[in-house]
């Protein structure tokens, strides 16, 4: 007998961002398939719930240039999960794919598709892009306005399952005609309704809007880890507006994105963690990351040596700060590095490893087991999904260690019950809508 | 020039669409059973059926060698996108992609987007042509070796040998560079239709492999000598352009009739038809072949596993009797299938230029 599932699992393939270690021997390639094909084996091995991958549109620019100093490039997600169909059985694959600069009817038909050749295993992350650069490489171009981003993936999202929904149970076409304010799609769906009858919907959700959106749509909705009290404060939050959309705080999963430093002792472990954050921010990331905040050229300074004396510039060069904090959030953060490096004695390079992208959880594999169970059972999570550093081998030691750990404490499942992600988040499929 | 190379055999896997990948597969691994140089999947937003790259993605890792080339429409779709999914096909698979280009002509597509009207058909391949041209450049925006892993310096990235393609169509523009490295082909193997004026003009500058229709061996040879000589106007050696005669294939003899299918799917495309037996389609290779008028051949079987059962045990099993075709694949990549060299990087610098 399976004790009940109470944690859900899923891995992120370390992509394209400063989080991701490169270097060292158990760092793989970031592009060939065979470490794709590594990571979700290894997941489906762990009995996760799902494999994600995130998407990339446009490559990251530091002060006009490519930025060199991480992980740059990465397939496309979509394409690469139908292929690890092919050698996964029941792992869920999902994938983040931009709303911007995709049209309704097309991308349904790709998320459909991999629903069919996964039999019922596609998720799809909804996100939107607002960054004007990103659309110098599409049809729409130009920069969109976020009020206005937030409504067309609403509209988006109704027609794509508008679009799924249109063939009837029984194997049907009918045509569908929507006339919206951002999208006008009338004629039929080529694709049959899928295994999951429509892909498990991911949604991000910081601001008001998007958690009532998320309440209203999501199955799973990722958001960042942060302090019991505030995973707490989300959870309660975003589940709560279940009710007014009809639906059931068991209706929808929320898993926090996070990462674990493994060690056979606590100290070990710690040092362990402290030793990847060096590897992640190096002297000239250290910089880097002064410089977005600044909004100034700072590449003279040291990196060991004190913070910067001038101010941030309040104007800054966009080609400096984007993509990071912006207006007078970055002037806050300034203050807050200072203050912290006044106080501790630190440099630059100390200040920014000690204020950013920190590891979740470090500890002993029964250390971790407990937290993870801690915080599911405390109503800040119901489940995770895990960044393994470095990709693809550190997922191994998680599911070699800690997964079972979890099993014999009864949170996680011993076998897979189902097909479909569905059934594995335990999550009924949509009613049809026709 | 006639052509004197053992013939290239490709296949279509068209037919009554099906929903499961297992169809898929059992028909790729049979083609590739028969050491056919790739096989084709069309599609189309008109008719039912998943999205052809994902279901070639799906086959990739459960066959070895075949090449794979799905349709991929370049009306309704963002050229970048494209460019992405082409590109990680060719990485899944270790280079073996290609993608054949089509465009969407008909208004009950436009209706699906919403976007634009129906165009008319030069104008789609005039940007079916342009999307071709920025694939590849995507393709070449970096640089072979551009990941440098250089921990002394800590960059990932030789950011000299990445580059903005800065394309601009007649109806999109392209900043670059792509997001996914330059893929194991270089750049994967474009497929166009060389049967009609308007798409020959941009399968002539921009195709690795030109399909076209033709009832006797003449004109073909009369297509395939056009094809050439108007590629060799656009500056490219004309051998870089295979010219395949596309034949849709019945060897069922008088017991013909289609598989039965999940959908209802669509008839085959139109266009010269060859109804026999395996050994007289292997003559009619044989025949087209020794005369110098093709490449080699693009089969549409009119019952999908049928028919490329008879292919691989029956017409490839002569042909390679009389050495006439290979019997083993000596590469592992599509280009290496097609005789196809990797293509140079248009954005390398050469050391004489500054």
């Amino acid at each position: 007998m399976t004790p009940p599932v109470r944690i859900h699992l899923a891995a992120h393939f370390p992509g394209a961002d400063d989080s991701t270690v490169w270097a060292g021997s158990r760092s793989r390639s970031h592009i060939d398939f065979s470490s794709f094909e590594h990571l979700a084996r290894t997941a489906e091995r762990g009995l996760f719930d799902f494999f994600f991958l995130s998407e990339g549109l446009r490559l990251r620019e530091h002060k006009g240039r490519i930025h060199d100093l991480d992980v740059v490039g990465r397939p496309e997600p979509v394409t690469v999960l139908n292929a690890l169909a092919a050698v996964t059985d029941r792992l869920g694959l999902a994938a983040a794919v931009d709303v911007t600069f995709n049209e309704p009817y097309e991308l349904a038909r790709r998320l459909a598709s991999l629903d069919h050749l996964s039999g019922g295993r596609a998720a799809w992350n909804v996100v939107t892009t607002s960054d004007a650069r990103t659309g110098e490489n599409f049809r729409r171009g130009g920069r969109h306005d976020r009020a206005d981003a937030a409504a067309r993936a609403e509209e988006f999202l109704r027609t794509a399952r508008a679009l799924w929904d249109s063939w009837t149970p029984s194997g049907e076409a009918r045509p569908l005609v929507h006339h919206g304010q951002h999208f006008t799609v009338e004629g039929e769906f080529t694709v049959p309704r899928s295994p999951q009858g429509h892909p498990v919907v991911i949604q991000e959700a910081d601001s008001a809007r998007e958690r009532e959106f998320a309440a209203a749509s999501a199955d799973v909705v990722l958001t960042r880890h942060g302090t019991p009290e505030a995973g707490r404060a989300f959870y309660a939050d975003v589940k709560g507006r279940l009710a007014h959309h009809g639906r059931d705080p068991g209706d929808l999963r929320i898993m926090p994105g996070v990462t674990c430093v493994l060690g056979d002792t606590d100290a070990e472990a710690r040092e362990k963690a402290a030793e990847i954050r060096g590897q992640q921010v190096s002297p000239r990331h250290a910089i880097v990351a002064l410089e977005q905040i600044w909004g100034r050229d700072l590449s003279s300074y040291d990196a060991d040596g004190p913070l910067p004396g001038i101010d941030p510039d309040p104007d800054p060069d966009p080609a400096l700060v984007q993509g990071r904090v912006r207006g007078a959030d970055r002037l806050a953060v300034a203050s807050a590095w200072r203050a912290l490096s006044q106080a501790k004695g630190l440099s630059i390079r100390q200040t920014v490893i000690e204020t950013t992208g920190r590891q979740s959880f470090i500890g002993t594999p029964r250390t971790v087991a407990a937290a993870l169970e801690e915080s599911v059972a405390t109503g800040a999570a119901d489940g995770f999904v895990l960044l393994p550093q470095p990709a693809p081998g550190g997922l191994d030691d998680f599911v070699d260690r800690v997964v079972p750990l979890l099993q014999e404490r009864g949170v996680f499942r011993s076998r897979y019950t189902g097909t479909t992600l569905r059934s594995h988040l335990g999550l009924a499929e949509p009613v049809w809508k026709g | 020039m006639p052509a004197t190379r053992p013939p290239h055999l490709a296949v279509a896997l068209d037919g009554p669409a099906h929903c499961d990948a297992s169809h898929y597969v059992t028909l790729a691994r049979l083609a590739e059973q028969g050491v056919l140089d790739f096989v084709t999947l069309g599609d189309s937003f008109a008719r039912p059926g998943l999205d052809a790259l994902a279901v070639l993605s799906r086959v990739a890792p459960v066959t070895e060698r075949i090449g794979l080339v799905p349709t991929v429409t370049t009306t309704h779709t963002e050229p970048f996108h494209v460019s992405t999914a082409v590109a990680t096909l060719d990485w899944v698979s270790r280079g073996r992609a290609g993608w054949a280009a089509s465009v969407s002509g008909t208004e009950a597509e436009a209706r699906l987007f919403g976007r634009r009207p129906a165009a008319p058909p030069d104008a789609l391949w005039r940007e079916a042509g342009e999307v071709a041209e920025v694939v590849a450049r995507l393709c070449d925006s970096w640089e072979d070796g551009a990941e440098i892993r250089d921990t002394s310096t800590g960059r990932f990235i030789d950011r000299d040998k990445l580059h903005h393609v800065d394309f601009r169509g007649s109806t999109f523009s392209v900043r670059g560079p792509s997001t996914v490295p330059r893929p194991p082909q270089g750049r994967p193997v474009t497929v166009l239709d060389g049967t009609a004026e308007h798409s020959r003009a941009a399968a002539a500058r921009h195709a690795d492999v030109v399909l076209v229709r033709a009832k006797t061996p003449q004109q073909a040879a009369a297509l395939r000598a056009d094809v050439r000589r108007r590629a060799r106007e656009h500056g490219r050696d004309p051998d870089t352009c295979k010219v395949l005669v596309s034949l849709v294939v019945d060897l069922g003899g008088r017991e013909s009739a289609p598989e039965p299918g999940l959908l209802g799917g669509p008839p085959p495309a139109a266009g010269p038809h060859f109804s026999g037996g395996p050994v007289e389609l292997a003559e009619l290779i044989a025949r087209w072949h020794e005369q110098g008028a093709v490449d080699g051949f693009h089969l549409a079987p009119i019952a999908p596993h049928r028919d490329l059962e008879r292919i691989v045990n029956g017409t490839v099993a002569l042909l390679q009797h009389r050495g006439l075709f290979r019997t083993f694949y000596p590469g592992g990549t599509l280009r290496e299938h097609l005789g196809l060299a990797r293509p140079a990087n248009r954005y390398v610098r050469t050391g004489a230029a500054s």
